[in-house]
């Protein structure tokens, strides 16, 4: 059967870990990404991701397809960043306050409706194999990816092609580099700005579904351990590149596949320590990669955060 | 009919002999009863939650009983209001808090405040030090994961066992001991590798804990999580055979189910229901095992062979018959150390076990 | 600032308006908020009408369960006692305008502290030994938030970003000493550090089933309210929050402000994490993260950063929460009730923030606009 590979097991762990365990920061971050470049920021996305989970998981179950559970996901979280920016767009309500009220509400919502859907089975989303070129079994299962990781990858270099490239892009960059002179070019502030709050709505819904209906596949209260919410530190880890955005979200996803695997060699003690790597790690770049002399490179200046 | 460890139980009934007979539970209140359970989790969780709360939906429709669940309740000062709110405004006479770390100091204190409700907590050390008007309970699973460690060791091939577990505490160790030396009953190449995910519901670890294993050629899996859904789903996924904790898992991987260690708490919420309801003493420390039908063996699986059966249900009739010891001399811990001595044996109803903070030979992992 | 009156009564045909400018803003502030509670509990209660239950008999068992007798009343305080806390630690940084959402951080290890630190005054009185586990909570909680604080000003880290990354960081390494190096070995199943002994506990305040710390995060709120409102040190953080480059072309030191608060805001989250050690749990363990930190966010919102005000809306909350297993057992309500609940009542406040101003339009707009 599974061959033994010693030490290699370890880089193949981080490797499967990465795409596995990645999909959900991508989603979340390259959907905020959008959203703040438009100059807001919607922290309330991690209860976006567990209602869309919930939502997803529950769509599944009751259509038996988990592509309608995906989208109902993706629905939900539209509603959820219309919200955000609806609130957000009334003189005087700061979008961090509100983010983290969605947050609350979101949780509670997918809990409170998320009940009856614990016990049930749901159809899962399909993987797609792309290690049948390897004999090495550990090599075959860390190669099976879902399509959703794909779709991510596409979505990613989109959008750099969007920001780039394309009037949607400049428009939207204008908007949340300075909503005066957006004002003054005549282009809508506010609804650009809803646009793409509602985007990052999008997808962190998609990014919930992809936790329920694929990996780990399940519903219950504990699916997300703050994916929604580190997945919006990746963006200013990343500096608004949506290529960036899936670099991180790939680290960010290794790394926390390092502490079992180390485990499962024989590296037994401080284990908690190992979990905390990915934190340490993203706190560790933050720190290396900041200045403060100048303003973050590609940061939009309306963002209040950066500000 | 309730075995208990033999020094524990004079104490018990001496020191009941001395009391006066409890508040709520006396004959004159006795016609009916509300009964309180506190749960630390959602109690549909498929594991340790659901596990209590099936015992709780058994005794439900018992005649003048009325049952009363708060479920997701912190292990903080959170379960003291919890149980006195239950007391105060619901007028609870019996109440269960079911988690481990609910007991000192939380159940302790609330105990002595509330002389006259009964409380009975799951998993607790009750000593006669402790109030009068607590108690603990607890089943020996161990003895349990000690059969499916037997099944698990017929049906690897690669002659490795994956254990998935929240923290390496005596009730996980002894857990995965058991589950180990059973499969080395069985042969003794086997080795079983464990994984800590840290805490007790960590959905994306225990998934990531199942590939690590798997890739590391672990073929059939365990664990001791709250909530094993996860953990069955994913490894029977990656091709590997599970055997189940806490409740059947079986209709989640019904080809690669082997066979589970459960609970079955509706025995032993029934037993203190019918005392009380009958105005009875309730007994303050409880165990107890298969033989008691506290813990059950999950139906085996399509998978498993006739050879894996007949050996996992004789050892089950030699448990039945009482006095069974899982762990025993002479046994070394996976440091090389001798942790028991040849001659001795501990039967799972030892006091010891309960403190136990080794792991057995074989077993791939450390305890901090 | 206290003394603008309404300046234009002679022009107008009406008679003097009740209220001053001050009254007036001071009215608002006051019915905004109230309004907002309002809107929300009806809000929930038609969301608890659609889902089949009787709102009436939901806020009846909130009152019941959480403020309707002496002993919710009690369980109220006890809940809200550490959140007076952890609220202040989001209500500090926020005079400077910065939004500090990692106070469960500062919280574990503040607990942590006092836990080390207690039993190595085993040889000297407890007041003095439970004196400088305060001490150590409050330097814990204060080095860590202070950091963030720090990373703020000289790198320019995010602080809500750092301080959320440094929380989960936190835990794990309360997680790795209380179950490693400082585990106690009896503590079997729970592993915790070595129990306190009773002399070094915090009790309750006489003729009440509450801890100290209850008391202890009301003198806490009134005392930063005190230094925000009365003193230059509290002005010059409004001037800085308001505008920091401005406050630094004034020769503001907005560094030094940035650090102090923090740190102070971190201190006031480690004092929590010591009172739950030290009042609640008796030694220190994985309990510690129970969400305190967290909590304390939603409640500085509510009470729109100000410390004052943050004592009934920790109350609110602490009595919906002590209402909630209550409403649980009696309605066949899940537990997320009451964070939805929480979450509707803490949209609906800051929706209301965009009233202020507009809810009694200014009688004299220059007035209102100099002021």
């Amino acid at each position: 059967m599974n061959e033994d590979l010693g030490l290699w097991a370890v880089p193949i762990a981080v490797l499967g870990g990465m795409l596995r365990v990645s999909t959900p920061f991508l989603f979340v971050s390259l959907g905020e990404c959008v959203t703040e470049k438009s100059g807001r920021i919607n922290l309330g996305l991690e209860g976006t991701l567990v209602f869309g989970a919930m939502a997803g998981y529950g769509g599944s179950y009751l259509t038996g397809n988990p592509w309608a559970g995906v989208l109902l996901a993706g629905i939900a979280g539209t509603l959820f960043g219309l919200l955000h920016a609806a609130l957000c767009s009334l003189p005087r309500v700061n979008d961090i306050a509100v983010g983290i009220a969605l947050m609350i509400l979101g949780s509670g919502l997918a809990f409170f409706f998320g009940k009856p859907l614990i016990q049930p089975a749901a159809p899962m989303l399909p993987g797609l194999s792309l290690g049948g070129w390897s004999d090495v079994p550990q090599l075959r299962s860390a190669l099976e990816v879902s399509p959703l990781l794909l779709i991510g990858v596409v979505i990613a270099v989109f959008l750099l092609f969007v920001f780039k490239r394309t009037r949607i892009g400049l428009i939207l960059r204008m908007v949340g580099d300075s909503a005066d002179a957006a004002r003054a070019m005549g282009y809508p502030i506010i609804p650009v700005r809803i646009t793409a709050t509602a985007f990052g709505g999008f997808m962190a819904g998609i990014a919930g579904a992809y936790l329920s209906l694929y990996y780990p596949g399940s519903w219950n209260e504990n699916i997300s351990s703050g994916q929604g919410l580190i997945a919006v530190a990746l963006v200013i880890f990343a500096r608004w590149n949506p290529l960036a955005c899936l670099g991180a979200a790939l680290i960010f996803g290794g790394a926390g596949a390092l502490g079992p695997a180390l485990q499962s060699v024989g590296v037994t003690s401080g284990y908690y320590l190992f979990y905390a790597a990915p934190y340490i790690l993203t706190l560790a770049i933050l720190f290396a990669t900041s200045s403060p002399r100048r303003a973050l490179e590609g940061a939009p200046r309306e963002l209040s955060i950066t500000k | 009919m309730l075995p208990m460890n033999r020094r524990r139980f004079l104490a018990t009934t001496a020191a009941l002999s001395a009391a006066p007979l409890l508040g709520r539970v006396s004959p004159a209140f006795a016609a009916s009863l509300t009964a309180g359970f506190v749960y630390v989790g959602p109690r549909d969780d498929y594991g340790y939650n659901q596990s209590h709360a099936e015992g709780a939906a058994a005794i439900r429709d018992m005649a003048g009983l009325t049952i009363i669940e708060e479920e997701n309740v912190a292990e903080s000062d959170a379960v003291v209001k919890t149980m006195e709110s239950m007391i105060q405004l619901d007028g609870a006479g019996l109440i269960f808090p079911t988690s481990f770390g609910y007991y000192n100091p939380f159940v302790v204190d609330t105990a002595k405040a509330y002389e006259d409700v009964q409380f009975r907590h799951c998993g607790g050390l009750w000593t006669d030090k402790d109030p009068k008007n607590a108690g603990s309970y607890f089943g020996y699973i161990g003895t349990a994961q000690y059969i499916c460690g037997i099944i698990a060791g017929h049906m690897t091939k690669s002659k490795r066992l994956g254990f998935v577990a929240a923290k390496p505490i005596p009730q996980v160790l002894l857990n995965i001991n058991a589950y180990t030396l059973g499969a080395r009953s069985v042969d003794p190449e086997i080795t079983t590798q464990v994984i800590f995910t840290g805490d007790w519901a960590m959905p994306v670890k225990e998934a990531e804990a199942v590939n690590a294993l798997v890739d590391q050629g672990a073929d059939v899996l365990t664990c001791h999580v709250d909530s094993p859904k996860v953990f069955v789903q994913t490894a029977a996924g990656r091709g590997a055979y599970v055997t189940g904790y806490h409740t059947s898992q079986a209709p989640l991987a019904p080809e690669k189910y082997l066979t589970g260690a459960e609970w079955h708490w509706a025995t032993v919420y029934k037993m203190f229901a019918e005392k009380a309801l009958a105005g009875e003493e309730l007994p303050n420390f409880v165990r107890g095992g298969l033989a008691e039908d506290f813990v059950k063996i999950s139906d085996y699986g399509p998978a498993v062979t006739e050879e894996a059966k007949k050996q996992a249900d004789a050892v089950k009739a030699e448990v039945m018959k009482g006095g069974f010891a899982v762990i025993k001399g002479p046994l070394k811990d996976n440091k090389g150390n001798d942790v028991v001595a040849a001659g001795n044996e501990y039967p799972e109803t030892a006091i010891e076990l309960e403190s136990m903070d080794y792991l057995v030979e074989g077993v791939i992992g450390s305890t901090s | 600032m206290s003394e603008i009156t309404d300046p234009a009564p002679l022009f107008r045909p009406r008679a003097r308006p009740l209220l001053g400018e001050v009254g007036r803003r001071r009215l608002e502030g006051f019915l905004i908020p109230l309004i907002a509670l309002l809107a929300g509990l009806a809000l929930f209660g038609v969301f608890i009408a659609a889902n089949g239950k009787s709102p009436a008999e939901f806020y009846q068992l909130v009152y019941r369960g959480g403020f309707g007798t002496w002993f919710s009343l009690q369980n109220t305080m006890t809940r809200a006692a550490p959140l007076l806390l952890t609220a202040l630690c989001v209500a500090l940084p926020a005079q400077l305008g910065l939004v500090v959402i990692g106070g469960e951080g500062a919280f574990v290890l503040g607990g942590l502290a006092a836990a080390v630190v207690g039993p190595l005054f085993g040889f000297a009185p407890g007041s003095l030994a439970i004196l400088m586990m305060a001490l150590a909570g409050l330097c814990a909680g204060g080095l860590w938030i202070g950091l963030v604080g720090a990373m703020r000003h000289y790198r320019g880290i995010n602080e809500t970003i750092s301080s959320l990354l440094m929380a989960y960081i936190a835990i794990a390494l309360m997680n790795h000493f209380v179950e490693g190096p400082l585990k106690d070995p009896a503590s079997l199943n729970k592993p915790s550090t070595v129990p306190l002994p009773d002399d070094m506990r915090v009790g309750e305040i006489p003729g009440m089933d509450v801890h100290w710390g209850f008391f202890v995060g009301i003198v806490a709120c009134l005392a930063a309210g005190f230094v925000l409102s009365r003193t230059t040190f509290g002005f010059a953080a409004r001037i800085a929050g308001g505008n920091a480059r401005a406050a630094a072309v004034q020769g503001l030191p907005v560094g030094r402000l940035i650090l102090a608060f923090t740190a102070a805001a971190g201190a006031a989250a480690g004092l929590a994490g010591m009172i739950q050690v030290a009042a609640v749990q008796g030694s220190a363990n994985a309990s510690l993260a129970a969400g305190y930190g967290y909590t304390g966010i939603l409640i500085a919102f509510l009470a729109r950063q100000n410390p004052i005000a943050i004592i009934p809306m920790a109350l609110l909350i602490g009595g919906i929460d002590a209402a909630g297993g209550f409403i649980q057992r009696r309605m066949d309500l899940p537990d997320a009730t009451v964070l939805v609940l929480q979450g509707i009542l803490f949209v609906s406040i800051l929706v209301s923030e965009t009233l202020s101003g507009r809810l009694l339009p200014s009688r004299n707009a220059k007035a209102g606009g100099a002021s």
